[in-house]
């Protein structure tokens, strides 16, 4: 299958020095629903950007749906693309957006656009700058689904939303994966939302990623080890330590490894997706400077 | 029909959540045998999660011979795990409500009392008497 994103040794630098994203290589499997996560100025709209085309890359090359992005208008058509704060017309209502949609998409399909603008309750006349946050977010799904994409690109699509208003996002963005055969890749900040709705996740952190793979396979091969103190250096070859922290007495280890764990002097624990991710993001935790006096 | 509910803080994963929650609901005879749970576009609409959570969740339920999917209809309950015991949950709860009652009057908090409740429970099962 092809895969959803495909970026090799991709980099993008703003003016002469700041690299936003750097020696990207990722693979971002079709049929999933991925989290892009990160700090702030980690370069994920970065990476985003350049999926959709907005950007040209500075370094490497990045293909989405197996073809360059932005190629062409059936490459367009193929991909939805819902920026930040999911941005309307404010002039035009709920109606004269849903006619934009028709008139410049090819594959829009009317019926998925009014079931779910009847659903929502939308007020066909109003002015989308007079909706609610939530309710501008939702008509920017609606757009965006009704198009029928392959892959659909929401960069931080419910952060300014209230709680309610962002799970009812949520849902009608699930129910769209349900419906449709779809990949969606989501940037957010939002552990919650991402460990809900995402089987895929991507960790940016200064530019680079972190840890990419399905969240299920990722928090198999994690575990939180506790145990007295010792020297990490004296860990199984096959263990590679994310994390440590050291007590007088203790030793706590994020480790990842395919194998058991079989020394009886660590107490397991599962670890849960936000505890991963932020280990990742964690800079004086990255991998290659885990390394502790013992 | 079931609702779902998905605690995002329990540490549970979420599509044992529901695989919990069905089991739960067919030893308190909520659900009996053809009975259908809600589609998986039902669920995600209303849980906001991935629908490969649902079906996950599901295709545990048929492995356990619990459920089976009939294509193009859904997902219906194919097994009961009330069975005979059913009819002795009235008179267990009322006994538990007033021992609830008797513990509160006592002075324990929930947390006391689902500790109570868990360590005899444990004691319990270890002596082999539960």
């Amino acid at each position: 299958m092809t895969a959803a994103i495909e970026a090799t040794g991709l980099g993008k630098r703003y003016g002469r020095r700041r690299w936003a994203l750097r020696d990207c290589t990722l693979s971002v499997p079709a049929g999933r629903v991925v989290g892009l996560v990160g700090a702030n100025g980690a370069g994920k709209s970065t990476l985003l950007h350049l999926a959709v085309g907005l950007l040209r890359p500075t370094a490497g090359g990045i293909a989405v749906l197996g073809a360059p992005p932005a190629a062409g208008p059936a490459q367009l058509a193929r991909v939805s693309f819902v920026a930040q704060d999911a941005p309307l017309y404010p002039g035009l209502s709920v109606a004269d957006h849903l006619r934009l949609g028709r008139g410049l998409n090819p594959g829009w399909d009317d019926g998925i656009a009014t079931d779910r603008i009847d659903r929502l309750g939308l007020d066909r006349d109003q002015p989308a700058g007079r909706l609610s946050g939530g309710q501008r977010a939702q008509l920017a799904l609606t757009l965006a689904v009704a198009k029928r994409p392959e892959l659909l690109i929401l960069d931080e699509p419910a952060s300014s939303l209230d709680p309610l208003a962002r799970r009812e996002f949520l849902a009608g963005l699930m129910e769209a994966v349900a419906d449709q055969e779809l990949t969606v890749v989501l940037s957010s900040h939002l552990l919650g939302d991402v460990e809900r709705v995402c089987d895929h996740l991507v960790v940016l952190d200064g530019g680079r990623v972190r840890l990419a793979g399905d969240v299920e396979d990722l928090l198999a091969a994690h575990h939180l080890l506790t145990g007295p103190r010792r020297d990490v250096r004296r860990l199984p070859a096959s263990q590679r330590v994310v994390q440590a922290s050291h007590t007088e007495r203790q030793t706590t280890l994020l480790v990842r490894t395919e194998e058991p764990i079989l020394d009886p002097a660590w107490t397991e624990a599962a670890v849960g997706l936000e505890d991963l991710v932020l280990a990742y993001m964690a800079p004086e935790t990255a991998p290659e400077i885990a390394e502790v006096a013992g | 029909m079931i609702d779902f509910r998905i605690d995002g803080k329990s540490g549970v994963a979420p599509y044992q959540q529901i695989v919990q929650q069905v089991r739960q609901a067919l030893r308190l005879g909520l659900l009996r045998e053809g009975d259908q749970l809600p589609t998986v576009k039902e669920v995600v609409a209303q849980v906001a999660i991935n629908p490969n959570t649902v079906l996950k969740a599901y295709r545990e339920l048929e492995h356990e011979g619990l459920a089976a999917g009939r294509p193009g209809r859904g997902t219906f309950i194919t097994r009961s795990l009330a069975d005979g015991s059913l009819a002795a949950h009235r008179a267990l709860r009322t006994a538990l409500v007033r021992w609830l009652a008797d513990a509160r009057r006592a002075g324990l908090d929930d947390d006391s009392i689902d500790a109570l409740f868990q360590t005899t429970f444990r004691d319990a099962a270890g002596a082999g008497v539960a």
